[in-house]
């Protein structure tokens, strides 16, 4: 897997930082020429992973979130969003639709969802305590 | 800053813009006080407008569908763009009637 770029992001877990973040990763993937649809999933997603950061991660603190992505010789976009906050205890009752451990606060618990149909890929990998780490895949398809 | 329309007991909201976490708590607060100042029979939210949207939004739309019901009324979503309709039927607002 030849990566042929590549970039790192970290912001203050502030709510404001979310359209930046996800702006951020969307100028990155213009060198490939995705299609407007395919930037939009790719913007979706990575809402969804800084935003579960900032209100879940961080839910006690303002902590950094990491961003670190890449794009590979055969167009392949790899993005990990992670934080160093609370972390998740169980990730597969945490990945299913409407789960959500904030109800009070109007999630709908489909984050993790929208990642998965808007992406390839996603891996969660996290350590409760130490914080949590989401990585998103796409293959930008290219136009004939 | 969004635009409101109250007409023939019908509440219309026009979302403009992206609408995600940061967004959401002012949008909500916005149209929650016109809610419990009008209880319309409906209120309809207008998606035109709208760019952006994650599962912020759907939260958005969940919500306000409880807030008006509280008051009697009843919820419609309107003109969702494109680019916002996979979202929508993956969320399944759909189920509840509100297209
Ligand atoms: N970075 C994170 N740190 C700690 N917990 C997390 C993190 N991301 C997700 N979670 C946990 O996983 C649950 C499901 O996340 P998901 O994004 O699917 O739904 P949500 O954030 O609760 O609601 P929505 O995304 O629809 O607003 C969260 O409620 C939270 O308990
Ligand atoms: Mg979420």
């Amino acid at each position: 897997m030849n990566v042929v770029n590549e970039m790192h992001l970290n912001f203050p877990s502030k709510s404001i930082n979310e359209s930046f973040a996800r702006s951020a990763v969307s100028a990155f993937v213009m060198e490939l020429d995705p299609t407007i649809g395919e930037l939009a999933d790719i913007k979706t997603a990575v809402s969804e992973a800084v935003t579960n950061c900032i209100v879940h991660g961080y839910r006690r603190e303002i902590g950094t979130v990491y961003i670190d992505a890449k794009i590979t010789e055969d167009k392949l976009v790899i993005i990990k969003i992670r934080d160093k906050g609370v972390g998740i205890e169980d990730v597969k009752e945490a990945m299913q639709p409407l789960f959500t451990t904030a109800k009070d606060e109007e999630r709908a618990g489909l984050g993790f969802a929208v990642m998965q149909s808007f992406m390839d890929s996603v891996k969660v990998h996290s350590v409760p305590e130490k914080g949590t780490s989401v990585t998103l895949t796409k293959k930008i398809v290219p136009l004939r | 800053m969004i635009q409101t329309d109250y007409k023939n007991d019908v509440l219309t909201v026009y979302l403009n813009g992206e609408i995600d976490h940061n967004r959401a708590a002012n949008l909500r607060t916005t149209i929650d006080s016109r809610i419990n100042s009008l209880r319309p029979r409906r209120l309809e939210l207008d998606f035109s407008k709208v760019s952006f949207m994650d599962s912020s939004g759907i939260g958005l739309i969940m919500g306000r569908y409880r807030a008006v019901g509280l008051v009697g009324g009843e919820l419609k979503i309107k003109n969702i763009p494109e680019n916002l309709s996979r979202i929508i039927e993956l969320s399944g607002v759909t189920s509840l009637g509100v297209l």
